[in-house]
């Protein structure tokens, strides 16, 4: 890891790492899985080099390290972990736990794709299969804005209004293990916009309280609609943070969603993680050659800004979602809740979805320039298919199979 | 934390304030009767987790909560961890004088929640992890755990005409933590209530991680007279189906070694659990016990 003054020449794990260092958890529980382990292993170094000062915990399972964490964060103190994939489903239980019991961790997640077949590749399977769990979800592109965002992850956490944990998701090595410039935010400024975590909730020697209770159908309900309220607030408090960030520190990432020539676009493809710099790339190209195209980034999927996507795909005619998912026998997990957010829209534009990427397939210039093309193709011939498995080998298959039976 | 040796304690002097009262479980209950007399060692400095089982189930329902100090309910797995993320939340925010102690019971312990208690025990944090044994998975209805004993009758190991309840042996837990060169381990009964105090007494001035396995009837699940629970407890540890010891620099030391062991029959028969039991199953019951005894008085004394 290569840091020099107010820069760092690091990878997208290294990033988190930096920014883990710059925000003073107490606690770091630790457990390793490909393509997150970098992350904790520059941990460690730091905290053998004593440039971070924090219990850093060897735990023997993921289950295990969201535990302790939560352990640490329920006596007031502020805490890290991150996990992958197969790890992040292991950590199942424990995710709707550390939500529902208010404990503001912040978490890394490689996203890589899930056993079976067995993949370390990135895909975003493992994250948008526990959508549901109760966690603020960010999804960065680049190792600047993963560094950026742990702070900003923590600010938004521990916010007492939303005492709710984050997972800042990291594309499984396109972003994890890319290596790029990054500046370093100066730590008496991080010192200043992330203050020493002051815990509302917590097991206390001169306030004992019972926590992480069990509650019965008269109360629990409560409790749910209390954490989501929760969860809904984090949204404006994510906007007042990215405000405050960008005073502090002269970037902002616009809250929720970011967008790249939308503004007159007719024709918008949505999507997270690190592809955006390839679909700005060709939304450039496309836009050289006369077309209305534009980029819409989502930064946070829970909570999701159904709002601001009507907004900002108003005088769209064509969307099209891409993700590196499918919930297996419907459609895409992404493209679900931004076609739920635009059909309350009576003027709900065009939707395509694009499955792509998983279990680590390139996604080219070509694949998006070609789904741009699917896009205008469908505002003049409704499509039969929404959901479009992007570069699938399958037809070639059958051709072969087509040869055998011909040949 | 704290580095001064703990004075003896006895009954007398024990805590008069109560740390686990109000609660709801089953009279003759002995796992909520080793949480009542530890706490009461422990004292007011203290961060208690219980995973999902019995003590959460009866008292840690809100509004209703039974823990008059600090205390949280953990997963199922996952005690042993929170304790862990407890200690290391205490440690790193400079938290004096204090413990952190779980109360798990046998399945939390020995089945699933083995895993984390390993890594406590190889992180040598510094918890007391009480393991309430009353050898089934209680709270659910009486299922089979791995701490349930040979030939005794569960809702998952029925006393049929092929089968007579539990063909497993009960995993050795006391042992298992101590191959991990644990700092400290015992086991207890609460038929022998001042061995027990004077264990946990001992557990809170261990720099380390400490494991107490107490032996706690359960008149609902045994089938027994819900006034014999002390008295099963004490019987166990006489007729040598369980015994107190310790281990501590890594050597093995038993606290009680009965000249003559009670008759098994006897502590066999005020359970329906055993009900069923053969004399061949009682003669297997008691050669088991005998290698096991041959074993400890060879090299525990």
């Amino acid at each position: 890891m290569k840091e020099f003054g107010e820069k760092a020449f690091v990878s997208g794990n290294e990033a988190v790492a930096l920014g883990v260092r710059l925000a003073k958890p107490h606690v770091i529980a630790a457990y390793p899985i490909t393509p997150q382990t970098t992350v904790v292993e520059r941990l460690a170094e730091m905290v053998e080099d004593g440039s971070l000062a924090a219990e850093y915990m060897h735990v023997e399972s993921e289950h295990s390290a969201l535990s302790a964490v939560m352990g640490a964060s329920a006596v007031g103190a502020r805490t890290f972990t991150a996990t992958s994939s197969q790890g992040l489903l292991y950590m199942a239980e424990c995710l709707h736990y550390a939500s529902g019991g208010r404990f503001p961790i912040v978490m890394m997640n490689a996203n890589r794709s899930l056993a079976l077949p067995w993949n370390i590749y990135g895909d975003q399977r493992d994250s948008l299969s526990l959508l549901d769990c109760g966690w603020i979800q960010f999804y960065v592109e680049d190792a600047q804005e993963a560094l950026d965002m742990v702070l900003q992850a923590y600010a938004v956490a521990e916010h007492p209004e939303v005492l709710t944990p984050v997972m800042v998701n990291l594309d499984g090595f396109v972003l994890t293990h890319t290596y790029e410039l990054v500046d370093l935010p100066p730590q008496a400024e991080v010192d200043e916009f992330l203050p020493p975590f002051q815990a509302t909730n917590k097991m206390d020697l001169a306030k004992p309280v019972n926590m992480g209770f069990t509650a019965t159908p008269a109360d629990y309900m409560e409790f749910k609609y209390q954490q989501h309220q929760g969860i809904l607030r984090a949204a404006q408090v994510l906007a007042d943070t990215d405000r405050a960030f960008a005073r502090r520190f002269g970037r902002s990432y616009n809250g929720m969603v970011d967008t790249y020539r939308c503004e007159d676009a007719d024709t918008v493809l949505v999507t997270l993680g690190s592809v955006c710099g390839t679909v700005r790339v060709v939304v450039d190209q496309l836009r050289e050659s006369g077309h209305r195209v534009g980029l819409l980034k989502l930064r946070c999927l829970r909570p999701f800004p159904a709002a601001e996507l009507r907004t900002l795909l108003a005088n769209a005619k064509a969307v099209g979602v891409l993700e590196k998912n499918i919930s297996l026998g419907y459609e895409g997990t992404v493209f679900t809740n931004v076609a739920s957010a635009l059909a309350r829209d009576a003027k709900a534009p065009l939707l395509l979805n694009f499955v792509a990427g998983l279990g680590g397939r390139d996604i080219s210039k070509q694949d998006i320039s070609q789904m741009f093309t699917q896009l205008f193709d469908a505002r003049q011939n409704s499509p039969e298919q929404r959901t479009i498995f992007v570069n699938l080998q399958v037809e070639t298959n059958e051709q072969r199979l087509e040869q055998v039976h011909h040949g | 934390m704290s580095s001064v040796l703990n004075k003896s304690i006895t009954v007398k002097s024990l805590d008069p304030r109560e740390y686990f009262y109000g609660h709801k479980a089953c009279a003759g209950c002995g796992g909520s009767l080793a949480v009542r007399l530890a706490l009461k060692v422990l004292g007011e400095r203290t961060f208690t987790a219980v995973p999902a089982g019995c003590m959460a189930a009866v008292g840690f329902i809100y509004p209703q909560l039974a823990f008059a100090s600090n205390a949280i309910i953990s997963t199922f797995p996952g005690t042993a961890s929170m304790m862990s993320g407890i200690a290391a939340g205490v440690r790193a925010l400079g938290i004096p004088d204090c413990h952190v102690v779980g109360f798990a019971g046998d399945g939390g312990t020995a089945d699933i929640g083995l895993q984390a208690l390993s890594g406590a025990i190889d992180r040598h944090d510094r918890i007391i992890y009480i393991c309430y044994d009353n050898e089934a998975y209680m709270n659910t209805g009486v299922q089979k755990s791995g701490l349930t004993p040979f030939g005794a009758r569960t809702s998952t190991t029925p006393a049929g005409q092929r089968v007579r309840g539990s063909v497993t042996r009960k995993k050795n837990m006391f042992e298992v933590v101590a191959a991990h060169g644990i700092d400290y381990a015992a086991t207890a009964s609460v038929g022998y209530p001042q061995d027990f105090l004077n264990k946990v007494n001992k557990a809170k001035s261990v720099n380390g991680t400490s494991y107490i396995h107490v032996f706690a009837p359960c008149p609902t699940g045994w089938g027994a007279e819900t006034d014999l629970s002390i008295e099963l407890g004490k019987e166990v540890v006489d007729c040598g189906l369980w015994y107190l010891a310790e281990y501590e620099d890594e050597q093995f030391r038993l606290n009680r070694n009965p000249k003559e062991f009670t008759p098994i029959q006897s502590y066999l028969e005020k359970q329906t659990r055993f009900r069923h039991l053969l004399p061949e199953d009682v003669e297997h019951i008691t050669r088991e016990r005998d290698r096991r005894w041959a074993r400890i008085r060879k090299s525990w004394l």
